[in-house]
């Protein structure tokens, strides 16, 4: 809010003074508030980590069958795309604090690139899923036909599908909020002394890329072994 | 005359000239807690004559007015609003709104703009609600649950109903996050944790379950949608999935919902007692963290709503042993409550009557609850009337008699008159007196066998679905003769002056009555404890123009 903003003084019955905390000009509480909204992601990804594991206990086999199907070297490189991106954020970030307005733009449009080469690989990823013949409501994931992957696979990919595309989903959103930082930026409402959109975007593209550090090795790895050659924990 | 909160407001976008627009696009958190009671009774009373038409098909065995389709759709039409328009954000969103600031003397939530941005979606949640009730394939017919795998095949339009839950829980979420920035960043200099009005402590206990548990719900119900629209196969049997794994996940949000419900209710409980009995809380200490503690257990319960679904006997054993644990903060506050009003002066004025009437019903909800966290008796009375019973005396008779309770002990801090009393201690008495013959029947009905969701039953139930339509009249006739008395309070009330039942609280400190737009003329120095009674009289007092302690 406006930058004039001057905190009232309650006073004590001795005559003390103490600086009330307004909600303008609230650093703190807006930090806050979008930590408890970080919580709201966990928990939704957690719930569809516990689904995960329910049924990677019912069909173990499976599960390493299906994860050795995906190809590591696309989630791989996803993977460094993304942890990349979250340091090109935080170097952003840093920036902006250091007063280099022109540095954190530079970096927040190489996070927006880096952003959108993830989405490009996942593109490519998916469509040669789908060219596989494995893709949501494709023979191979429905049930009773001559397509049909075992119950394990079926349950595997439509996380898999269901997982990834949320989290491109919040790829995709989190473009949008640097665009509209870097507008922000421009426009002079977010500066080194009011840069508390920039922190709360950067903490956004945190969990963003920590959700898929999970993700990365629940989906790609566990059939790792298997697919090289390894025991993949028979 | 000073200016109060209806005369002028701040706006999210510009700042129009129409009175109109002016309550659109306000920010004040008073108004926001205005405009959401108006719309969710508005709605409560399409789900109360859902509610009265399904009594009317039940007078007799057989079909009379509707058949069982719509009768599925009516139940289902029913639960929904009831639940997911009403009760889930009901008491925060009215009163943790326009009170909860005011209690803890800020000028206003922590992100207006949210809140209003809240709001909005809100009623956007509300028409995607009912928005199908005007499609082809017609509303949802799957009860509120949506249980899998009959939602994921039923030709009814459950998208709209999944979608709509989706939204509010979004709604929902932002409240809490709101609120508990708030109760974090905004209390007035000096006002500890434990200093803190205990309304506020069930709003702060509340807001946790929101932010928490929602998102689990939220995410149950897309992966619902993935399922029914394109086949993942986690909650579909022919794919391996599992139906009962829904029920978990349905669960893990919807119990701790109830307690969601419960703790901003039994918060009012805890403002109205002190205040009438004229004396401080009996146990402080133990109604906040009871609140707290409530939350936390609420959590690790759910699983007593699956016993007859398919669970290994360790975890029903489990889950049966934590939810009579829950039982015992529920207690605690009880309790204190009553040591309260021990040697105190009672003054029984309309809110302290509905206090007082709910310790009775919430009493019976309460322990018929208990009774039915036993496996084997639950065995016996699961999804029949017995449950029904219970959860509409805890629900009804605890949640929605609370929330009246203070909505007549807040009505002249929000227009700054009074109503009637005479008058609303008769609609009290009448909604009191319907709400027993209404519901105690279906205890007894229950426990012999009838069973929930039916639209029809065998002819020796008929005697306890007639003394239900019976109380069923009388209790709508009360609803309708309270919003009577209120609506005649506002409109020709007399001036209540700021603080009429002579309370502690900060929200009773105001400058003017109604309120001015930013609160409190100057924010207090808290160093005194939310009831501080001396022979019955108010020990702090306040010089308003200056917010400085004179006592």
């Amino acid at each position: 809010m406006s930058h004039e903003y001057v905190p009232e003084i309650a006073l004590d019955r001795d005559g003390n003074e103490h600086v009330v905390q307004g909600w303008q000009d609230d650093f703190y509480g807006g930090k806050l508030g979008f930590w408890l909204f970080m919580f709201t992601e966990v928990m939704m990804f957690g719930a569809m980590f516990l689904t995960l594991a329910y049924y990677n206990t019912l069909h173990p086999h499976d599960f390493i069958e299906a994860s050795a199907s995906l190809n590591r070297l696309l989630g791989g490189t996803n993977t460094v795309i993304l942890l990349v991106s979250a340091l090109t954020m935080g170097l952003g970030l840093l920036k902006m604090r250091a007063g280099d307005v022109k540095g954190a733009k530079l970096m927040l449009y190489a996070t927006i690139i880096l952003a959108l080469m993830f989405l490009g690989i996942k593109a490519v990823e998916w469509t040669a899923e789908y060219n596989h013949g494995v893709f949501l409501t494709l023979p191979a994931l429905q049930s009773g036909n001559e397509h049909s992957l075992p119950f394990g696979k079926i349950l595997f990919f439509g996380m898999y599908f269901t997982m990834t595309g949320l989290h491109g989903f919040h790829i995709i959103v989190g473009i949008g909020l640097m665009l509209w930082l870097i507008k922000r930026i421009n426009s002079g409402k977010v500066t080194p002394e009011h840069h508390i959109l920039h922190w709360n975007i950067a903490l956004y593209w945190d969990i963003v890329h920590l959700i898929w550090v999970f993700v990365f090795p629940y989906f790609y790895m566990i059939g790792a072994a298997a697919a090289t050659g390894g025991t993949g924990g028979h | 005359m000073s200016k109060s909160y209806f005369d002028e407001t701040h706006c999210a976008i510009g700042h129009p000239k129409s009175t109109f627009m002016q309550w659109m696009l306000t920010v004040d958190h008073k108004r926001i807690g205005i405009m959401y009671a108006a719309v969710m009774f508005f709605f409560f009373f399409i789900a109360v004559s859902t509610a009265f038409l399904m009594r009317l098909e039940l007078f007799a065995p057989g079909q009379q007015y509707i058949d069982g389709d719509t009768f599925n759709q009516a139940f289902t039409l029913h639960g929904v609003i009831m639940i997911f328009l009403f009760i889930v954000p009901g008491i925060p969103a009215i009163f943790g709104n326009i009170v909860m600031p005011l209690m803890i003397g800020a000028k206003d939530v922590s992100f207006p703009r949210l809140n209003w941005f809240t709001f909005w979606l809100y009623i956007l949640g509300c028409i995607v609600a009912i928005a199908s009730l005007f499609t082809d394939a017609g509303f949802a017919d799957t009860g509120w649950t949506f249980y899998a795998p009959y939602s994921l095949t039923t030709g009814t339009n459950v998208i709209f109903t999944l979608v709509a839950a989706f939204i509010l829980g979004m709604a929902s979420i932002l409240t809490g996050l709101n609120f508990l920035v708030t109760i974090h960043r905004l209390r007035a200099p000096g006002m500890t944790f434990f200093k803190m009005p205990l309304f506020v402590w069930g709003i702060y206990a509340t807001a946790w379950i929101q932010l928490l548990a929602t998102p689990v719900v939220g995410i149950t119900l897309i992966l619902a949608i993935m399922e029914k629209y394109f086949g993942i196969g986690i909650f579909d049997p022919s794919k391996g999935g599992d139906p009962v794994l829904f029920e978990h996940l349905f669960w893990i949000y919807s119990h701790p919902a109830v307690y969601l419900m419960i703790l901003p209710a039994f918060g009012i409980m805890s403002e109205i007692i002190p205040t009438f009995s004229r004396r401080e809380i009996f146990g402080y200490r133990t109604i906040a963290l009871s609140s707290a503690s409530i939350a936390g257990i609420g959590y690790l319960v759910w699983g007593h709503h699956l016993y007859t679904s398919g669970m290994a006997d360790l975890a029903k054993t489990i889950f049966s042993f934590l939810t009579f644990f829950v039982a015992i903060p529920t207690g605690i506050k009880f309790y204190d409550w009553i040591a309260t009003m021990y040697k105190g002066k009672i003054v029984l004025s309309t809110p302290m009557l509905w206090a007082l009437g709910t310790i009775v019903t919430f009493a019976i909800g309460g322990l018929t609850g208990v009774t039915i966290a036993m496996i084997g008796v639950d065995i016996h009375l699961q999804d029949t009337y017995y449950s029904v019973a219970h959860f509409h005396y805890a629900m009804l008779g605890g949640v929605v008699f609370l929330l009246f309770a203070g909505m007549h002990y807040w009505f002249p801090l929000v227009t700054g008159k009074m109503y009637n009393e005479g008058r609303a201690k008769i609609a009290f008495w009448v909604l009191f007196i319907g709400f027993n013959i209404l519901w105690f029947p279906m205890f007894i009905a229950g426990y012999l066998g009838m069973p929930r969701r039916y639209f029809d039953y065998l002819p020796e139930f008929t005697i306890y679905h007639q003394w239900s339509f019976f109380g069923a009249v009388i209790f709508i006739s009360g609803l309708v003769f309270m919003f009577y008395v209120l609506i005649q309070g506002w409109r020709k009330g007399e001036p209540s002056g700021t603080n009429p039942w002579n309370a502690t609280t900060l929200e009773w400190h105001m400058p003017t009555s109604p309120p001015p737009l930013e609160n409190h003329s100057k924010v207090p120095y808290v160093d005194f404890d939310p009831y501080e009674y001396y022979h019955g009289e108010p020990v702090v007092k306040f010089d308003y123009e200056t917010m400085r302690r004179i006592d």
